[in-house]
């Protein structure tokens, strides 16, 4: 158990790599899915962030 | 050399931030900017608002008391606070939010409920309370400043709260994307040395936990339920609740409803830059946490060995230098002998400080971390860096924490002004035009006063709490827990419960706040006893016992905010069809 005490803590190292890895594999298997067109909402609604911006 | 190096990265800093304003100036130039931000720059930039001192110095403090069970709060933040975040709710946030042209969380709540109470409410409790959680963020920052210069812990806070109001002032607050993403790096570099040199120190990876498992508590910590520190406590003692309850699952599940994040996933361009940013995020939130928690269990191994024959004072126990000159011992009948002869009048429960008028004792004998740092728990990471490591990475680690800081803090910052702003200010007065001419002034006021309140708090707070609470660890945890019972039914039945209605979302967060409120203040015991209404009151510290005093308020806030929402939905009226198919359009498919 990599010189851990306790079947716990060693799940939880091995969940923190695990759930890394998980994340990188979902990354990469997704990279291209869901890209979407630029559309007016979307354009509206950075117009109005930059405006929110000013203000700060 | 150290300030050399931390003017070369405040004036690196400074020009990305110009940058990012030149950017925003006109808007046609945001957009382009806007619309070009890649996924590396928003995963490190979501990693680095999401990461700040409070879980380095704080959480990895933490680890040096708890140990290697805090992992699992590693794991919560990379399954929950990236995998779930981006994939659960960020996607449906993202869209949701350019449907109903929000900006900000309560924003989101208020128009998706069609509730300007709901906003004022959310944008009153962000305004209220984030302080408490950016005072946690400072007190991290201020805390190595003070043990790397080795000067005195309110000069530290005065000296970073001018460097953080000085960047604000100059714009910190736009165009934050490349400069988060610049301080990312930043944290990425610094946590991984940091890793690479714990492990290679104490002779790598196996050899250092077997040693590490080798300690044993002393008896205070086995009292309370420590059975080491590379295992979990006993299940149900004091410190088994703290941890699971407090540390863990109040921070590992809190992070969904936090203002500041849930903003970010409107930031891209498509769900396909958070698809890519998952895989960016989950490995830096690996690097941080992970890192963290694993090096502040490790550094017990590193003080107990002492290998470098590091100077303590005999008497505190701490490191010669951070020695606080005192050291306070409760008399009862057992040791009371023992001290008569040099104490006369003394009786059992007085307190004694063995260190008043004595001189430090000079000694190179090894200690637990906790010992070692002084008893202060946000100064174990500090003080391992500093001891344990070469002059160089002192200064990089400085960088790096100056950069988690900074990061988190211009997020905190932006939501507070815009909670008080946007959402309060601009809510409660009806001439549109008065309050937009005056929301300049309205959001940079509210900046100004929480900065002020934030500053006071990080003066009082380790002040109030004595040692070893963990101050950082807690006051992240209250602010994570109370947004979870606050806010996450809410944001849950906005994204996916297309039947809940205003009333439900309206009683489901003010019983949610009320519940998490009264707990801290009536029954957990360390902030209810800190606070004194409920002995002021009712003449006892907290109105229930162990565990009770032990569990944090998101355990029955949440439940009792979610219950109290799906009910009252139940009976009352839904919204229209047109307002849900306007929300939910493309959502789900």
């Amino acid at each position: 158990m990599l010189g851990l005490g306790d079947v716990w803590v060693f799940m939880a190292y091995l969940l923190c790599v695990l759930s890394a890895i998980l994340c990188a594999v979902y990354g990469f298997v997704k990279w291209n899915d869901d890209e979407e067109p630029y559309t007016d909402e979307a354009k509206r609604w950075a117009e109005e962030e930059a405006e929110i911006e000013k203000t700060l | 050399m150290t300030i050399f190096w931390v003017f070369v990265y405040l004036i690196i800093v400074a020009f990305l931030g110009y940058l990012g304003y030149r950017h925003t100036k006109g808007a046609s130039d945001y957009l382009v900017a806007g619309r070009k931000v890649h996924p590396f720059i928003m995963a490190l930039s979501y990693g680095a608002t999401f990461i700040s001192t409070s879980a380095i110095v704080g959480f990895g403090g933490a680890a040096g008391v708890f140990g290697m069970g805090l992992l699992y709060l590693t794991f919560l933040n990379i399954f929950v606070g990236i995998l779930i975040a981006f994939i659960v709710f960020g996607k449906r946030t993202r869209r949701m939010g350019y449907h109903l042209d929000s900006h900000t969380f309560p924003e989101l709540l208020g128009r998706r409920f069609q509730s300007p109470f709901i906003q004022k409410f959310a944008g009153i409790v962000i305004f209220l309370f984030m302080p408490l959680y950016t005072a946690v963020v400072l007190i991290g920052a201020a805390k190595y400043i003070e043990q790397q210069f080795a000067i005195e812990y309110v000069t530290a806070l005065i000296f970073f709260t001018l460097i953080v109001a000085v960047y604000v002032i100059m714009g910190g607050l736009k165009g934050v994307m490349y400069t988060d993403a610049f301080q990312g790096s930043i944290m990425a570099i610094g946590m991984l040395s940091l890793i690479i040199f714990t492990y290679y120190n104490l002779g790598g990876i196996i050899k250092s936990h077997v040693d590490l498992t080798a300690l044993t508590p002393p008896p205070p910590l086995a009292a309370k339920g420590h059975m080491g520190w590379t295992s979990m406590p006993a299940l149900g003692s004091d410190f088994w609740w703290t941890l699971v309850s407090t540390i863990i699952m109040g921070v590992g599940i809190g992070v969904l409803a936090q203002p500041q994040l849930v903003v970010r996933f409107m930031t891209v361009k498509s769900n396909r830059e958070l698809n890519r940013a998952v895989a960016i995020g989950g490995i830096f939130i690996l690097l941080m946490t992970g890192v963290a928690f694993t090096s502040g269990a490790l550094s017990n191994v590193w003080f107990t060995k002492n290998e470098k024959g590091i100077k303590y004072c005999e008497i505190s126990g701490a490191i010669l230098e951070i020695c606080p000159g005192k050291k306070i011992v409760k008399i009862d009948e057992k040791n009371i002998e023992k001290f008569k002869p040099q104490y006369k009048d003394i009786k059992p429960g007085d307190e004694i400080d063995l260190h008043k008028d004595v001189p430090h004792k000079e000694t190179t004998k090894g200690s637990l971390s906790i010992v070692a740092a002084g008893g202060v728990v946000e100064n174990i990471i500090p003080q391992f860096v500093k001891q344990s490591m070469p002059h160089w990475f002192s200064i990089l680690f400085m960088l790096t924490l100056l950069a988690a800081a900074m990061s988190t803090l211009s997020s905190q910052f932006h939501a507070m002004g815009t909670a008080i702003g946007r959402d309060f200010y601009m809510q409660i007065i009806k001439d549109k035009k008065a309050a937009e001419e005056r929301s300049v002034f309205i959001n940079k006021m509210g900046i100004g006063v929480t900065i002020l309140v934030s500053v006071v708090l990080a003066y009082f707070l380790p002040v109030i709490y004595s040692k070893g609470e963990a101050i950082i660890a807690r006051g992240t945890s209250i602010f994570f827990g109370l947004c979870a019972g606050t806010f996450l039914p809410a944001y849950i039945s906005a994204l996916y419960l297309k039947r809940i209605t205003k009333a439900g979302v309206v009683a489901g967060m003010l019983s949610g706040f009320t519940v998490a409120f009264f707990w801290l203040v009536f029954v957990l015991e360390k902030e209810a006893m800190a606070i004194g209404l409920c002995q002021a009151l009712f003449g006892k510290p907290t109105l229930l016992s162990s565990p009770w005093t032990m569990i944090d308020p998101m355990f029955i806030s949440f439940p009792t905010s979610l219950i109290v929402t799906l009910v009252v939905s139940l009976f009352t009226q839904k919204l229209s069809e047109n307002h849900i198919k306007h929300c939910f359009q493309g959502i789900g498919k």
